[in-house]
């Protein structure tokens, strides 16, 4: 568990989040830019000293004002990420691996050099110095010497936004793997929800220096606070299942969602891999009987269970398909039209083509079935 | 014409002597004073500041005579220097070393101060979080990157120091074979009837020495940067 309460005040704004979360796993610390996202996670460093507070990973405090606690930075065994690499200009990609490794000696060693060149692919740069290298290969020198300090938790600050589009491509693979294959807990901070989609078991959703929001991704995806941040087109249920079968000649994966089983676009997957889907509230139809003669591959029955008014006179409905939710935008007109109202069976319709670019394998190696 | 050469070696020796000595002596401490101006916050730092750049403006002769009269043999200071530890400084080549690192103690600071103005305290930050601690820091982040400045510093400073007169003459006399350096031989030199020769051959040897200090300045300075990539 990792507990943060923290209180530090600027001139031009007041950071006070206070938020418990889950560890392993990865908590994303999700908000727009200037919303105190690094402010708080330099003060879980120890970077930055809060004016009040306390910070507290897994019982051991790290900061705690009232006890006057502030365990240095240096001994905290934090590994961080920064947006900016921060690689050593005078230091080759091994010295910079090596710099945290040597540092770390004390402490019972669990990440290897070999172990952190292979996962990262970094075999190639070694010899090679900051300068020499690409925006995605400083980043992943710079995860790997993160690593390589035996930390306990890990702090990356937005690794990718300093990144075009395909040189995230390069990096965030590897983000997936250590989450999957390493037990170290993770902060993970970035405005892209794309990302924090991909990666975070966690989200912690940062408006103007305060937790508007905090909670499990499927959780929070259903949570209006999100909406206030998001993009409106970008709202959607998160839900988690398991591969049923595969069809690697459509390019498609059946999940089984509560009681029923959803078609996704997805690749690379096999019978047994984990997913995440988010179904985009926009992209669902909704119907009050069971529909034939449709291109629609997925139809989930489910209960209409919330009914609340979202932007430009559309209603935003919460359907139940058998423990999951699922989020539908419809108009206002078209919710008349149907007369829905909670408590109504109603079948979500979803297109597995929608679905493309918004599934997501979680882990590398398949879950063990009950 | 064989004694003539010699004294111009004797000079050129000692010239180089004084200015390494002097560089010796006050490479540490001009560190030290660069990484105080430019991280320490503290009252009177201004007044340090304005202190340490006092020899740039001041007349080299004064500079001699203040040291004088700090360190004279009959001086508070220098008795103790000289009961305690047998240290003499007027009058020797030590001094005439210590005369030299005053005077060219700010250049060394400026440039030291410089290049520590440019060292980017968040990789001293990520230093911190991989478990470097306060000294650690300093010897394998921050010092190696100051190395342009310091480099460039040093050679500034030693190039100057071959030349300083002022200071050196007050302090420590216009002693043959102890003190007196290339610019004070020079001097010497046009202070005879019969130097002129003399004084034009020590005047071109300044010269390039000079030139080549400064040039060797620059290519190490390159040589390094392009290790540090920028």
């Amino acid at each position: 568990m990792l507990r943060v309460s923290l209180l530090k005040r600027r001139r031009e704004f007041t950071l006070a989040a206070s938020f418990a979360a889950p560890t392993p796993g990865v908590i994303a610390l999700f908000g727009r830019s200037g919303s105190g996202k690094t402010t708080l996670i330099d003060m879980i460093a120890g970077l930055l000293p809060p004016d009040e507070g306390e910070v507290q990973l897994t019982g051991t405090v790290l900061t705690d004002t009232r006890a006057r606690i502030a365990v240095a930075p240096e001994r905290r065994r934090i590994g961080y990420v920064f947006q900016d690499s921060r690689l050593f200009p005078h230091l080759t990609a091994t010295g910079n691996l090596r710099y945290g490794e040597k540092r770390a000696r004390s402490v019972p060693r669990s990440i290897r050099f070999e172990e952190v060149v292979d996962l990262l692919g970094l075999a190639a740069l070694l010899r090679r110095r900051p300068h020499e290298l690409s925006g995605g290969e400083r980043q992943r020198v710079a995860l790997g010497r993160a690593l390589l300090s035996q930390p306990q938790l890990l702090l990356l600050d937005e690794p990718l936004a300093s990144l075009d589009v395909a040189r995230r491509e390069e990096v965030l693979p590897y983000l997936e793997t250590l989450r999957d294959w390493l037990s170290i807990p993770m902060v993970y901070v970035s405005h892209q929800f794309e990302e924090v989609l991909r990666l975070a078991t966690y989200i912690v959703l940062l408006e103007e220096g305060r937790v508007l929001a905090a909670g499990p991704v499927g959780e929070l995806s259903l949570r209006p606070e999100l909406r206030s941040v998001l993009a409106s087109d970008l709202v959607g249920a998160v839900l988690d299942g398991l591969v049923t079968q595969v069809d690697a000649a459509g390019g498609t994966a059946e999940l089984a969602i509560g009681t029923g089983r959803l078609q996704v676009s997805l690749r690379d997957v096999s019978p047994g891999s984990r997913v995440r889907v988010q179904l985009l509230a926009r992209d669902i139809i909704l119907a009050t009987q069971p529909i034939q003669h449709l291109s629609v591959r997925n139809a989930l029955l489910g209960t209409v269970k919330e009914i609340t008014p979202d932007i430009d006179a559309s209603v935003l409905v919460k359907v139940d398909v058998g423990g999951p939710i699922v989020l539908a935008r419809i108009t206002e007109g078209a919710r008349q039209a149907l007369r829905l109202a909670p408590g109504d069976a109603v079948w979500a319709l979803v297109k597995a083509v929608s679905t493309r670019g918004h599934a997501f394998r979680l882990f590398g190696a398949p879950a063990r079935r009950a | 014409m064989e004694a003539v050469s010699s004294a111009e070696l004797e000079a050129l020796r000692l010239s180089l002597e004084v200015a390494t000595r002097s560089v010796a002596f006050s490479l540490p401490l001009a560190v030290l004073a660069a990484w105080i101006l430019t991280r320490a916050r503290f009252p009177g730092r201004t007044l340090l500041d304005a202190f340490v750049h006092l020899p740039l403006v001041l007349p080299p002769v004064a500079v001699g005579y203040v040291l004088l009269l700090l360190l004279g043999a009959r001086a508070p200071l220098g008795g103790w220097l000289r009961s305690y530890f047998g240290i003499q400084l007027p009058f020797t080549t030590a001094g005439a070393a210590l005369a030299t690192a005053v005077m060219t103690f700010p250049l060394m600071v400026r440039a030291i101060r410089l290049s520590l103005e440019n060292v980017d305290r968040g990789l001293e930050a990520a230093a911190r979080t991989l478990g470097a601690r306060a000294w650690d820091r300093f010897l394998t982040i921050s010092l190696p990157l100051m190395l342009p400045g310091i480099l460039a510093g040093a050679v500034t400073a030693f190039a100057a120091g071959l030349g300083e007169f002022g200071a050196v003459i007050t302090f420590a006399a216009n002693i043959p074979g102890v003190t007196r350096t290339l610019p004070l031989a020079l001097y010497t030199a046009m202070q005879s009837p019969d130097g002129e020769p003399l004084a034009l051959r020590l005047a071109i040897l300044s010269f390039a020495l000079g030139l080549a200090g400064l040039l060797g300045a620059e290519f190490l300075v390159r040589r390094v940067r392009r290790r540090l990539g920028r």
